[in-house]
């Protein structure tokens, strides 16, 4: 049965990809999309059209440089203009892109090193609080009790180092990341991997309980508002004038603000792509791989092993940083409540159902997770709760008996729990694995190359 | 006579009592001088002369007449620690594997008792119930909170773990997190399912909330209530029987054996999968007893109650060197004093610019501080660097 779809499935890509019919294909795939997220912007089919159509840009095999004015487009001209038709689809993209960043960082960490970390986010919410301090008015609150009037107050800075801050967030995440990678020198595995947790949460319980004795955090409370970066003068306009009359209104504010942190969002996880991509061709990258097969030989090879996972922790680290910051001022909040355990495993289940140390594998991930997260759930719920509203019965069971509690949006935790589980068990290289632990794989003798490949086949 | 009632048993009963004794007087005795110390040296500052102008005291008699009800605390706390710490130890005796899930288990133990004592009270049966009646039915929940939390812990291994039993280290480990947040959510759902909220309050029943006068110094009378008393008596009465169980039966000697050598001791006949579930029935067991004690200690109990007594839990075991019985109860006595002390002195000493709000902190700071420095933890022999 399997083998059937398999050979379905190439034939299939076989046609797709002969001649030119790769062009043909991915724009019409991508017009088809737009039209359909155009025309009824609230249908997710049709997001998720476009989303196929999009990626299709990626997996047919044509012309580099075409490709690449391709992918320009949509990022560059087709998104901001569908997402400003409709803003929720906007935001489900740039909470793709922030989860993607994240991911990618987290998977130089877990799947290029093989050092496990369950507080990620700390560095997440090293980049959003450090923003969220000097962009906001807390500087000047130091001396004063958790407030949520701020009233009078003058602002620290000037909006417009929030760029600055960007490159700022990557370097004081990095320094956390080395700190909190010290313990690699002493500890491995699940051992460091508790550390991590620990450390995660010694930072939420900080950002927590920092308002005594000076005010840092604002507590549980949070801190709000943060500077968003001042709108370039007659950028609205220009976006109305050119491409109002195809979004059909007018763009406020707001939205300007969307489509700008979603291009910021989308060159830093751009930046982060080739970033991962030249480290793990690199000669670092290879070191990576050796260390976390066996750190032993690695060592009798001449790789320091010591200077590489700190290395490991230091990147993976800043991009989260930069994330941070940009997630600070998009929000213009934070709170420790951002900045869970939940979260940090959030992140970790994508980087594994992609599959470890695969960059194409953590991006799609990253998407599945956060669309699951914020679109697929929710639509499901307001489903639930439409079906209880209605006489509808179901093999004599009236929905109107559902139970208010049976929410799928609020169980995330159950979704992920499984999905780390059934991964683990089933296809622990994840749904597409990296092509170099791939090989890898297959060519291992005994042990865990064994139990890898049993798991591949099942 | 030697050989039937033998040095041994006997030994394995007395031994962990005076353990016990030893690690809690030891605590006790080291935390109070280290206290005393610093009020010494915190005399006449600015906390002094707070409490000064406050409550008419300086800060040495403050802390001195403190102690005694902040070492009964610890005390308390730190029982129910180690009960649940010697889950995790009792799995990473014989699997090398942190058994992150054990948290939930704990939860689930929590809410199979407390559900349990629930519905006796609906039932009418708790009600102006007599002293015997107050402790069978307790002790019914109890043993119901363990049953469901053993049950669990051996179906979450055979599900999740034993499939995974030769991957790599790691892979069982994320398997476990995955399961510790399921269970989470499943505990929520099913209590949100059945009684519409997800969080659950024990009923009063019994003379569990009265005092009783223990001793009085200076000038104050020290208290215990029932409920931390029966706490005590009841983790006491749990870790020997373990004790009893893993140093002087022949299960207790195939737990080992396993814990030792997993091949050999299949070799020398014994059911490695049978000893593994009955390792992950026990802890489990434990943990879901500590968990009725929690409920009853605080009374209300929701689907992520497991998660920070776990992790400190988790810290007591490593403290104690994990995989060692005797340093999971060292480990658990020692973090609870810390906590306890750290809640009752951190506030005062620091002025308030600290408060007892840190004192989960603490227990993440001393993990990370043993792992770093002393892996193999107080009590543990060196364990070496285990990738």
């Amino acid at each position: 049965m399997i083998k059937q779809i398999q050979h379905v499935y190439r034939q299939l890509f076989e046609f797709v990809n002969k001649g030119k019919n790769p062009y043909f294909f991915s724009i019409g795939l991508i017009v088809v999309g737009s039209l359909a997220v155009y025309s009824s912007p609230q249908s997710i089919p049709g997001f998720l059209l476009f989303l196929f159509a999009a990626s299709s840009i990626y997996w047919l095999k044509m012309n580099r440089a075409i490709q690449l004015a391709l992918a320009v487009f949509v990022a560059v001209i087709l998104i901001p203009i569908l997402g400003a038709r409709n803003v929720f689809y906007l935001e489900v993209i740039f909470q793709i892109a922030v989860f993607s960043a994240l991911a990618l960082g987290l998977n130089i960490v877990v799947g290029f090193s093989g050092l496990l970390n369950f507080g990620y986010m700390a560095f997440y919410a090293v980049g959003a609080y450090l923003w969220g301090f000097f962009g906001s008015q807390q500087p000047y609150l130091l001396h004063s009790t958790v407030t949520t009037v701020t009233k009078g107050v003058p602002f620290f800075m000037a909006p417009d180092w929030w760029y600055l801050f960007i490159f700022i967030g990557v370097i004081i995440a990095a320094i956390a990341g080395l700190i909190l990678g010290l313990p690699v020198l002493r500890v491995r595995g699940d051992y460091l991997a508790i550390i991590t947790l620990a450390f995660g949460e010694t930072i939420r319980q900080l950002a927590n309980n920092l308002d005594k004795p000076w005010n840092f955090t604002n507590g549980p409370q949070g801190i709000t508002p943060i500077q968003r970066p001042t709108m370039p003068g007659g950028v609205l306009t220009m976006f109305n004038n050119v491409f109002g009359g195809i979004v059909g209104h007018p763009i406020t504010v707001n939205q300007a603000y969307n489509i700008l942190f979603y291009i910021v969002a989308l060159l830093v996880v751009i930046s982060v792509i080739i970033v991962t991509y030249r480290l793990d061709d690199s000669k670092v990258g290879r070191a990576w791989t050796a260390v976390r097969e066996d750190e032993l030989s690695a060592g009798a090879m001449g790789i320091n092993a010591n200077k590489l996972k700190l290395g490991a922790f230091f990147v993976g680290a800043s991009f989260a940083g930069a994330m941070g910051v940009l997630f600070a001022a998009s929000r213009t909040f934070v709170s420790p409540e951002t900045f869970t355990f939940l979260q940090s495993v959030g992140v970790l289940t994508m980087v594994i159902l992609g599959g470890l140390g695969s960059i194409t594998g953590v991006i799609v991930g990253a998407t599945l997770v956060t669309l699951l997260n914020i679109q697929v759930l929710q639509s499901f719920s307001l489903y639930l709760g439409q079906l209880r509203q209605s006489d509808a019965a179901f093999l004599g069971f009236h929905w109107k008996n559902l139970s208010n509690q049976i929410d799928p949006a609020k169980y995330q935790r159950l979704i992920f729990g499984i999905v780390l589980v059934i991964m683990m068990i089933y296809r622990p290289s994840g749904i597409l694995p990296a092509a170099r632990r791939q090989r890898e794989l297959k060519g291992a003798g005994e042990g865990e190359g064994d139990e890898a490949k049993g798991a591949e086949r099942g | 006579m030697k050989k039937i009632m033998g040095a041994g048993p006997l030994r394995e009963i007395v031994m962990p009592i005076f353990q016990m004794a030893i690690f809690v007087v030891g605590a006790g005795v080291l935390c109070s001088v280290i206290m005393m110390i610093l009020a010494v040296l915190c005399r006449g500052s600015g906390a002094d002369h707070l409490l000064q102008s406050t409550q008419g005291v300086g800060i040495f008699t403050y802390t001195v007449s403190n102690l005694p009800q902040v070492l009964i605390d610890g005390m308390t706390i730190g029982f129910v620690y180690a009960a649940i710490a010697l889950g995790y130890t009792m799995v990473y005796g014989v699997l090398q594997f942190i058994n992150f899930a054990h948290s939930e288990i704990f939860a689930i133990g929590a809410f199979a008792g407390v559900e349990s004592l629930i519905a006796l009270n609906t039932a009418g049966k708790l009600a102006g119930v007599g002293a015997m009646g107050t402790y069978t039915y307790f002790g019914l929940a109890l043993l119901i909170g363990m049953a469901a939390a053993g049950g669990m812990a051996v179906f979450v291994e055979r599900v999740a773990y034993r499939p995974l039993r030769n991957s790599p280290k790691l892979v069982p480990l994320i398997s476990a997190i995955g399961v510790s947040f399921a269970l989470q959510d499943i505990i929520r759902l099913t209590e949100s399912l059945t009684t519409g909220q997800f969080f659950r309050v024990i009923p009063t029943f019994g003379n569990f909330d009265n005092r009783i006068p223990l001793f009085s110094f200076s000038g104050k009378p020290i208290e215990i209530t029932v409920k931390s008393f029966v706490v005590i008596v009841i983790a006491v009465a749990m870790l020997v029987a373990l004790n009893y169980l893993v140093k002087a039966t022949k299960v207790g000697k195939a737990i080992r054996a396993v814990s030792q050598d997993q091949n050999t001791a299949a070799l020398m006949g014994i059911g490695v999968n049978g000893i593994i579930s009955l390792c992950f029935l026990v802890g489990g067991a434990l943990g879901g007893a500590a968990g009725v004690l929690w409920g009853l200690k605080f009374t209300r109990i929701d689907p992520f109650v497991g998660f920070v007594p776990g992790i400190k839990a988790f810290a007591a075991a490593v403290l104690g060197g994990i995989g060692n019985l005797t340093g999971a109860l060292l480990g658990g006595i020692v973090l609870g004093m810390i906590e306890s002390f750290a809640g009752a002195y951190l506030g005062i000493f620091t002025q308030g610019a600290f408060g007892a709000e840190y004192k989960d902190m603490l227990a993440y700071l001393i993990l990370i501080l043993v792992i770093i420095f002393r892996p193999h933890g107080l009590l543990g022999e060196n364990i070496g660097q285990k990738a």
